[in-house]
């Protein structure tokens, strides 16, 4: 039996199924359910393939404070009998939580009828390998290496709890991503897109910026460490970005261990950024489109977290909020950054001089005081200089902060999805690149 | 309360045994079923025209405690059984995995293999060369435990966990998270060679972090400074004999680990951070410790040294490498000192990549990949041997599930102990001005492997010899080549031990694997480091 297909209906049957073998004082049980077909390239030719297609039940069960979890991937009576023992023995067995928090009882999830698409759904092995080789042909015209990936999948989510909490969310996904290296291993490009509706997945697009990138990178220019201004491209842009959404937890700060640690309170309502710069998140955003609830059960809503550079909100669990008698939100599932009108080319045009950030790469914490991370540059690093890129420039290490770098927004262009956000291409006056990387 | 007080007051004997969520069923201990049914989806792949196939049937159990100062917030167990079924049809590899572990289950899986595998074959340009090999028959092997974490009272768990915490606590840490992941993964192999491979693995995975926070200094970090290992439970009995004290006195960790201990000495360690020095910017002579050092022979040696990277099949995702198959050629490539010995491994017992035979169905074994400081050797699975050369295939695959593909992934790699008995004592003695780190911190490298930038948890200065007092705020940034040929010291056996992770992460879509990497203390001279501290915002 697969739970992929499950209807609304039919996931309440299993999920109501596996919670009557409950003895608990409180049971929650969940379902993920995912099919997922790839198709992988290197060096012009399929390197590997594959679907698959799995379910997970995880119970959770409850006694007064103690509470432990369970899962397992077979959906038959026997095994989730079992399952829901297991998640009780060792709900028992674990000790009381002093954070505990009553079970939520019903929801109201937005629904997000975007995360759907039914022609993401139904894709074949022999669409995807259609998807796939127009970039294959672009990279034999231009003497190039591809090396690309292509994935789809279709989830089903659903909860149901014995305090009555329900819900149920299917979403499909598909991205792709593609690296071009010259044959002569002296220029590399790449540009990645992702869609929950394929229709709109343009991967022969992406397929051609990155060769364009691949072939303008053969001509480098030594180019010394530094602080310059950078263009961040959406791609380089949604990396740094996503680390602050993630650093703005109310608690770690009010405990004194966060870059928003501030002495009698948060800087909430401090202008800690430049004015242009604005996050959202919305669960139903056509555009983005994000889940209905949080991990805890908690319905996602629309929130603004930073507003005109203003700090407005901090996320936290439900047992934070109690503890310090505020609401805040779950962290979002997906963000938006507000951006200006024009194209990351007329953001160029603009651009007396500054360094142009195709990727970055292998970005690691640092400092937590100061939210500084190191990371490097990759596939098609560039200079402007008066309107236009004159140039390809060797690959940099940098050591900067997403907090400091936002404190200087020059200019923004349109914001595009990029790695499941929505962000645009951004100017900024200040960089730091700490040393040069050989890489290519 | 010590660790072993703690212990010996939770009456753990009369604690109730946890069943594994799969104890109970018959999937636990599935025997002769699994041969048939891999023998129906291998029929079925030879039906379908597959020249190869094979099947991996697993059953993959995790346990987790987690939590933060003197509470347990997570306790989670999960199951995973399934199949995945790869076949070579054309030349062309398809794959397909199912939750359905019965006879249809595996025999659909086949066919849709097959289906992926003949759609794939029309963008092949060059058919897949695998190297050939000997089927085994039936055969098994399984890590040496000599405590199965999973047969144990999760009650005593969850209270050696507690007892972490309250150490770190009580010796003047502001907060502490911990957690302790524990896997089982019974796997079954068996292909069109006539091998049928029954393995059991388990790890451990130990950790935690402590802060201190001061209203005036800010705040200041220290995490574990030992890491996981392919043993049971006996790898947290903490034997005292396996405490090592480094010549700056921080207490690191060797065949096994006192998680208690450590949380203890991290608070007093965060709390002397607090104020320590900042690093002077600049060049210095880097003694490094094995809980340091595993991680930078992880990114800068096992990674490059990774064929798949060197051709380019990683271009997208994990990066190629700055090493060619003409540097390999030529014999010349001086990838290190001439101190410097990297041996690649998977029977090293203890170690996380410890196997009786690799996905692809090959023995593992040792080979040299740096000899005196040349590099002799690579990684490479199966399906890429024949670019090798090589007149036995290394055992360099693994899945990290039923469901996801085997390829090439890293095997333990090591340096090789210093020929005589040097001790990092001796080793600090004759350094004039230079700093020791212990404990892996932030990483970063370039896709290629040129370009790295190492931070840790505990650094000491070293000036004429003796150990001055503790530095923050230090990372040091090398090339590989340039940083690897300045290793003027490494100490003795005595002092060989490993590190390693859970979860390197590789390929698309991305699988984690577990790999180890063991050294001695070693001495690197003139690099570069940096002062990391920024204003805050």
């Amino acid at each position: 039996m697969s739970a992929i297909d499950l209807s609304e209906a039919e996931a309440r049957a299993l999920l109501q199924r596996t919670l009557k073998h409950s003895r608990a004082e409180h049971c929650e049980v969940s379902l993920r359910a995912s099919a997922r077909g790839n198709v992988r390239t290197a060096r012009n030719a399929v390197s590997t393939a594959g679907l698959n297609e799995d379910h997970v039940i995880t119970v959770t069960s409850r006694f007064g404070r103690r509470s432990a979890s369970a899962s397992g991937n077979q959906l038959d009576d026997r095994t989730l009998e079992r399952t829901v023992r297991a998640a009780e023995e060792l709900a028992r067995l674990a000790p009381e939580d002093p954070e505990w928090v009553a079970p939520l009882g019903p929801q109201t999830y937005t629904a997000v009828p975007a995360a759907w698409s039914d022609a993401t759904a139904r894709l074949s092995p022999a669409d995807r390998v259609g998807l796939t080789a127009p970039g294959l042909a672009t990279a034999k015209e231009r003497g190039c290496l591809a090396a690309s990936y292509l994935e789809d999948n279709r989830s089903v989510q659903a909860r149901l709890s014995s305090t009555g909490l329900f819900g149920y969310h299917r979403s499909t996904a598909a991205e792709y991503s593609v690296t071009m290296r010259t044959t002569d291993d002296t220029g590399s490009g790449s540009a990645a897109v992702d869609q929950n509706d394929v229709t709109r997945l343009d991967a022969a697009a992406a397929a051609r910026v990155a060769t364009e990138k691949a072939v303008a990178s053969r001509e480098r220019h030594e180019l010394a460490p530094g602080t310059y201004p950078v263009i961040l491209e959406p791609l380089a842009a949604a990396e740094l970005v996503s680390l602050l959404m993630f650093a703005l937890g109310a608690r770690s700060a009010d405990e004194g261990r966060s870059p928003f640690s501030k002495s009698g309170g948060t800087p909430i309502g401090e202008a800690l950024f430049s004015d242009a710069v604005s996050l959202r998140s919305e669960p139903a955003d056509p555009d983005v489109p994000g889940t209905p609830w949080a991990s805890d059960g908690r319905p996602h809503a629309a929130q603004t977290w930073i507003e005109h550079g203003v700090l407005r909100t901090l996320h936290g669990s439900r047992y934070w909020s109690g503890k310090k008698g505020v609401e805040l939100p779950p962290p979002p599932s997906r963000y938006r950054m507000d951006g200006g009108r024009g194209t990351l080319e007329e953001l160029i045009e603009g651009t007396e001089r500054a360094v142009l950030v195709t990727r970055l790469w292998y970005i690691r914490s640092v400092d937590p005081r100061t939210l500084l991370h190191t990371g490097l540059t990759r596939d098609g690093t560039f200079l402007v200089e008066n309107g236009r890129i004159v140039h390809a420039v060797n690959n940099f290490r940098f050591n900067e902060s997403p907090i400091a770098m936002l404190q200087d927004v020059q200019a923004l262009s349109a914001p595009v999805r990029a790695d499941g956000s929505m962000l645009p291409a951004m100017r900024l006056g200040k960089f730091t690149f700490t040393s040069v990387s050989d890489a290519v | 309360m010590d660790r072993r007080t703690f212990v010996a007051h939770t009456g753990l004997a009369a604690g109730a045994l946890w069943l594994p969520v799969a104890a109970a069923s018959h999937r636990r201990d599935p025997g002769a079923d699994r041969k048939s049914l891999a023998d129906a989806a291998l029929n079925a792949a030879r039906q379908g025209g597959a020249s190869y196939a094979d099947v991996r049937i697993s059953l993959y159990l995790t346990q987790s405690l987690g939590g933060r100062e003197r509470a347990i917030q997570t306790v989670s167990g999960a199951e995973s059984y399934g199949a995945g079924v790869r076949v070579l049809v054309g030349g062309a590899w398809g794959f397909a995995a199912t939750a359905d572990v019965t006879t249809d289950g595996l025999v659909g899986a086949a066919r849709q293999a097959v289906a992926v595998a003949r759609a794939n074959a029309a963008l092949q340009s060059e058919p897949v060369q695998l190297a050939p090999t000997r089927g085994y028959g039936e055969v098994t092997w399984r890590t040496p435990v000599r405590r199965d974490p999973f047969a144990m009272p999760v009650k005593e768990k969850a209270e050696y966990l507690v007892s972490v915490g309250d150490a770190a606590l009580s010796a003047g840490a502001s907060f502490v998270s911990f957690d302790l992941d524990q896997v089982s993964d019974q796997k079954y192999f068996a292909s069109t060679d006539g091998s049928y491979i029954d393995q059991a693995f388990t790890r451990i995975n130990p950790g935690f972090s402590v802060t201190v926070v001061d209203r005036e200094k800010g705040f200041a970090e220290r995490a574990n400074l030992a890491r996981p290992v392919a043993m049971g439970w006996e790898y947290l009995e903490g034997r005292e004999q396996d405490g090592i004290v480094t010549p700056a006195g921080t207490l690191v960790w060797g065949a096994s680990y006192d998680m208690v201990a450590d949380a203890r000495r991290a608070a007093a360690d965060a709390k002397e951070k607090l104020s320590a020095k900042g690093v002077e910017a600049g060049t210095w002579d880097l003694v490094l410790d094995p809980s340091h050092l595993w991680l930078t022979i992880h990114e800068s040696v096992g990674h490059p040294l990774e064929l798949d990277r060197v051709l380019g099949y990683e271009a997208n995702y994990a990066g190629t490498s700055f090493i060619t198959l003409d540097k390999l050629k030529s014999r010349a490539f001086q990838y290190g000192s001439p101190l410097v010995n990297f041996v690649a491994d998977r029977t090293q017992p203890g170690s996380l990549a410890a196997a009786g035979w690799d996905d692809d169905g090959i023995r593992t074994g040792q080979w040299h990949l740096v000899k005196d400081g040349v590099l002799v050797n690579l990684e490479a699975a199966r399906d890429q041997a024949h670019i090798l050369g090589l007149e036995a295939p290394q055992a360099s695959s693994f899945a990290e599930s039923w469901r996801d593909v085997a390829f090439q992934r890293m095997p333990n790699v090591s340096l090789q102990p210093g020929k005589g008995s040097l001790t990092p004592a001796q080793m600090v003695a004759g350094v004039e001005r230079g700093i020791l780190i212990s404990g892996d911190g932030s990483y970063s490298i370039d896709q290629q492997r040129y370009n790295f930038q190492f931070g840790g948890q505990v650094f000491h200065e070293i000036r004429n010899g003796k150990v001055v007092g503790m530095l923050k705020d230090v990372a040091y940034q090398a090339n590989t080549q340039a940083f690897w040929n300045k290793v003027t010291g490494i100490c003795g056996k005595k002092d060989y031990r490993l590190g390693g992770s859970f979860y390197d992460g590789k390929g698309q879509p991305s699988q984690v694997s577990p790999v180890s990497h063991g050294c001695c203390t070693t001495r690197v001279d003139g690099v570069t480091v940096l002062n990391t501290a920024r204003r805050t915002a």
